[in-house]
């Protein structure tokens, strides 16, 4: 349970760093929290030939808020997002779904570039990002390209990051007017997710005037529940309507069944937290 | 900078850092965990080493005031940074109020675990956190054989009631 020998540099800029990687991307793991990173190291699942230590990377460790998105530095520890009164009080979904993660020791090391970057199939981050349209900032010797939330995931553990990009920012969206909540099934608080949930809901007296649902822990990515989401616009959230939405995200997804659940528990976890999220005291019993 | 500035993961370097308020200079191998280096290099044992993953919660240390797992850093990565270990929340004599409310309540029975869920809670502490309020969520970090976690949140509580003296 030791990390093999590698080559470990550490700069103290982004260019510098951003040298590394065009000389040796393809060959280097970056080290930004270390929270998934380290084990897979001291297991020796992971074996790179040079660790790229960002930790000194100032630059990529604060955040904004603007009028229009929280924009996230990559190496924003997930613990100071989580505290933050601004972020707080303007996208309360994130430090809702940050508290997720792990637990506060994991989270106090944690970065959010890192968790993004990594791209677990079932974690917390990519499900919000993706409801709310977010996008991913990348960074090479030869410019900055920004990705959608939908061209960066690619598969598991895999992103559309080439091996001389960096990912320094995280862009998350501000839906103003509507109501974004987060929702997951894990086993133990703090375990990654069985599933987990995030869904934005525009409301007009009582009638769903738009919806947005996003799933991880159901693909090899996160998904958008596109059929619910268009079932649900004009619709007022009835125990029958809410039922009715819960079978289609239900059918909606093709998960794959491993340790932490069959796929049709993943399948019917996806309906039963949906319902939840949507009306919290109807969705007990619709569910 | 460039590649050539690496150094290789059996290679030796050097690691100044402050440990529980006492500068400490070792060479250690750049691969070594911060919690090998502080048991094996600085001879600190009282941080403990369950598995290795972050997920049990034992080596849990204080760095530059933050409670972090000590098996998911490299020693190297605190380098001109500060540490402090169970051995550091600790008085010269007798007990901090943290411990002294752990022995009150019967808060441990082997003690594996325990350096690293006084660190966690020392270290939310200190950081202005409510303990009682987020005691939960931090003794969630730590997996404890022995206690069944109902005395240690009994001793935590006693701890944010003020210990003893104020308790009863
Ligand atoms: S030894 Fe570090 S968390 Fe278990
Ligand atoms: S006291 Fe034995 S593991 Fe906690």
């Amino acid at each position: 349970m030791k990390p093999g020998a590698f080559e470990y540099v550490a700069p103290e800029s982004l260019e510098a760093a951003l040298a590394v990687l065009t000389d040796r991307g393809e060959d280097a793991s970056i080290l930004s929290g270390g929270q998934s990173l380290l084990p897979l190291l001291n297991m020796r699942l992971a074996r790179p030939e040079v660790l790229l230590d960002i930790n000194r990377l100032g630059e990529l460790a604060t955040w904004e808020v603007t009028g229009d998105e929280v924009r996230v530095g990559a190496l924003v520890r997930a613990a100071r997002l989580e505290r933050d009164a601004e972020v707080l009080a303007t996208l309360p979904v994130l430090p809702e779904a940050i508290s997720h993660i792990g637990h506060p020791q994991i989270r106090n090391r944690t970065t959010v570039g890192g968790n993004v970057a990594h791209a677990d199939p079932s974690s917390e981050l990519p499900g919000v990002l993706a409801a709310l349209d977010g996008s991913v900032e990348l960074r090479s010797q030869s410019g900055t390209r920004t990705l959608s939330w939908d061209e960066f995931f690619v598969s598991v553990f895999t992103t559309a990051r080439e091996p001389e990009e960096l990912v320094i920012g995280v862009r998350f969206p501000l839906l103003r007017g509507w109501d974004v909540r987060f929702t997951e099934m894990a086993r133990r608080h703090g375990d990654f997710p069985i599933v987990a949930l995030t869904v934005a809901v525009q409301e007009d007296g009582g009638v769903l005037t738009g919806l947005r649902a996003a799933a991880t822990g159901v693909a090899d990515r996160p998904v958008r529940l596109t059929e619910v989401e268009q079932a649900a616009t004009g619709r007022s959230l009835d125990d029958a309507v809410i039922a009715d939405l819960a079978g289609l995200a239900r059918d909606a997804v093709d998960p794959q069944p491993d340790g932490a659940g069959s796929a049709e528990y993943r399948k019917h976890l996806v309906g039963t937290l949906l319902s939840r999220v949507l009306a919290p005291e109807l969705g007990r019993s619709a569910a | 900078m460039t590649i050539d500035d690496t150094v290789t993961g059996v290679d030796l370097c050097e690691v100044t850092v402050i440990v529980n308020g006492q500068l400490r200079r070792a060479r250690t191998e750049v691969r070594t965990l911060l919690s090998d280096f502080l048991r094996h290099d600085l001879g600190l044992t009282g941080t403990h080493v369950g598995c290795e993953h972050g997920a049990c919660g034992a080596c849990t240390v204080l760095v530059d005031g933050t409670a972090v797992r000590a098996c998911l850093m490299l020693a190297v990565q605190v380098d001109g940074g500060e540490v402090t270990t169970v051995e550091g929340i600790t008085p010269d004599e007798g007990l901090s109020p943290l411990q002294d409310a752990m022995w009150a309540e019967h808060g441990l029975q082997c003690g594996f675990c325990t350096p690293g869920i006084l660190c966690s809670v020392e270290g939310a502490a200190r950081a202005g956190e409510n303990v009682g309020e987020r005691l939960d969520d931090l003794l969630g970090g730590h997996i404890c054989r022995c206690t069944g976690y109902q005395n240690v949140r009994a001793a935590v509580r006693l701890y944010c009631a003020g210990g003893q003296e104020a308790g009863r």
